[in-house]
């Protein structure tokens, strides 16, 4: 893990991998929550943890340097969110190519995965998916969607994600629910928050 | 109440906006000069969290159902109250200067006569219902209320004091040209080793498609070293993200929480670029000189 200054006032731990991402997160949220770091945002990238809002970066730099991550095992202990998905996206032909099997056989293994909650972006409530092999990897659509509809469920790269609002997407869907995602009188708003388990199970 | 007479291009409902939540993808929004909102905040006696209304470049016409005092802060226009008493009455007034409203004054501001936003404050508040501990309209997520349309109503919160006892708050004339101080990283080592000198050698405008989320620079072209999307990763306001084609964009208050280009550098302080038309000169210099 390396920390990078971003800009007056943040910092952006750039991890090895995915899984420290999780453990750091967790570690500066608990952290923060005991009084020990003072950060406006902590916000989980890809492979990266950004702390925006802080007073004095160089001295927080060098106390986090100090600090191990515990184990990722937050998001263990928190129940699996189960996510009804009707499996009939208009781009599950074009997935089955990628993927070199049939259109059951994807569905079947969307069904299957263990996701997590990687990080949130694009929109409120936009939650990107981990559980897929990288070499599942598939392409974003050469020409992104004007509008993909709310509750679309849809790969792009190794993630997995779901459209909570109607927006623009290039993104290739494969399914959709209607359990709503994004709610800002709900506590928290997002369904789907870093570190959440998730299962993209049959609807019917 | 507020009746929105004439809503102009562009004017929203603005506070100091809803940090906190960017983990769950929630931009921060906000006035896109928290400052100068704040500043007319504290000419009529409000809170300086109160919300108010961000004006675009032409202006609008506001009717006020009650009493109200009300400050502008930021672009200068000409501001004009019309009421009745008796006869119509209308007085001039000025950005920067407290004005006392008669119950069912009209408030008439003009286009910015230099800049682009002007900020403006009500005893009261803005009270349209808060979401997420904000009532900023975000117009990249959609959250907060949506831009003014004629006709609309906004309603009033109950005054927390009086007005500060100001004749005239004074403000800055606005630079010509912008001089901006940008620290590099996190993603320097994306690009070729000039592109940071580059970046504050040249002399960069800003683009007509710039708004609340960015300004778009046109300018010398960036050029990376490495290829391929970047993990996408947290932004920060004031990043300097270079998309593909290598012109810097500065995000800006309405800014997504992450992004898949590198960021070669943070900008210090974004709020002289919410008064920078399309075609003002940017210059960048490092935190040092």
């Amino acid at each position: 893990m390396l920390i990078r200054p971003v800009g007056a006032h943040a910092l952006l731990l750039d991890c090895d991998h995915a899984e420290q991402v999780q453990a750091w997160r967790a570690e500066l949220w608990h952290r923060r929550e005991a009084g020990e770091l003072t950060a406006t945002e902590i916000v989980p990238g890809a492979v990266t943890v950004l702390l925006d809002g802080v007073p004095d970066p160089e001295a927080a730099a060098a106390r986090i340097a100090g600090w191990r991550p515990r184990a990722a095992t937050s998001g263990a202990t928190t129940a699996e969110v189960r996510v009804p998905v009707v499996y009939d996206g208009e781009d599950l032909p074009h997935v089955a190519d990628h993927w070199h099997v049939d259109v059951p056989a994807v569905v079947d293994r969307l069904r299957r995965t263990e996701f997590r909650v990687a990080f949130c972006g694009f929109a409120p409530g936009f939650a990107y998916l981990t559980g897929l092999p990288p070499e599942l990897a598939v392409p974003r659509l050469a020409t992104p969607r004007t509008r993909v509809p709310a509750g679309s469920v849809a790969l792009a790269g190794p993630y997995a994600g779901i459209y909570p609002a109607a927006s623009p997407g290039g993104w290739l869907l494969v399914g959709r629910t209607d359990l709503p995602l994004f709610d800002v009188h709900a506590d928290p708003p997002a369904r789907l928050t870093p570190g959440t388990r998730v299962r993209l199970a049959d609807a019917s | 109440m507020i009746e929105v007479l004439r809503a102009g291009a562009l004017t929203t409902v603005q506070d100091q906006g809803r940090p906190g939540w960017a983990h769950l993808g929630v931009p921060r929004s906000g006035a896109l000069d928290p400052a100068a909102l704040r500043l007319a905040n504290r000419l009529v006696g409000n809170d300086e969290h109160a919300a108010g209304l961000e004006i675009t470049m032409t202006g609008c016409a506001l009717r006020f159902t009650r009493a109200a005092a009300v400050a502008l802060a930021g672009a200068p226009a000409d501001v004009v109250v019309e009421w009745r008493a008796g006869a119509a009455q209308r007085r001039p007034g000025d950005v920067g200067r407290p004005l006392a409203l008669p119950a069912g004054a009209v408030l008439r501001v003009g286009p910015a006569r230099a800049g682009v936003r002007t900020w403006l404050a009500v005893s009261g508040g803005i009270a349209v219902e808060p979401v997420l501990g904000s009532r900023a309209t975000d117009t990249l997520s959609g959250l907060g209320p949506p831009p003014l349309r004629d006709g609309d109503r906004l309603p009033l919160g109950t005054p927390a004091g009086p007005p500060a006892p100001v004749d005239l708050a004074v403000t800055l004339p606005l630079p010509v040209e912008l001089r901006l101080t940008v620290r590099p990283g996190p993603r320097q080592d994306w690009f070729t080793p000039d592109a940071l000198d580059l970046l504050c050698r040249g002399a960069y405008t800003v683009s007509p498609d710039s708004n609340r989320v960015g300004a778009r620079l046109a300018g010398a072209a960036l050029t990376r070293t490495v290829a391929g999307e970047l993990p996408s990763e947290g932004l920060v306001l004031g990043a300097v993200q270079v998309p593909p084609d290598g012109r810097p964009l500065v995000f800006l208050a309405d800014h997504p929480t992450t992004g898949g280009y590198p960021v070669i550098g943070v900008v210090d302080d974004v709020t002289p670029l919410a008064q920078a038309r399309p075609g003002t000169t940017v210059t960048f210099h490092g935190p040092q000189r």
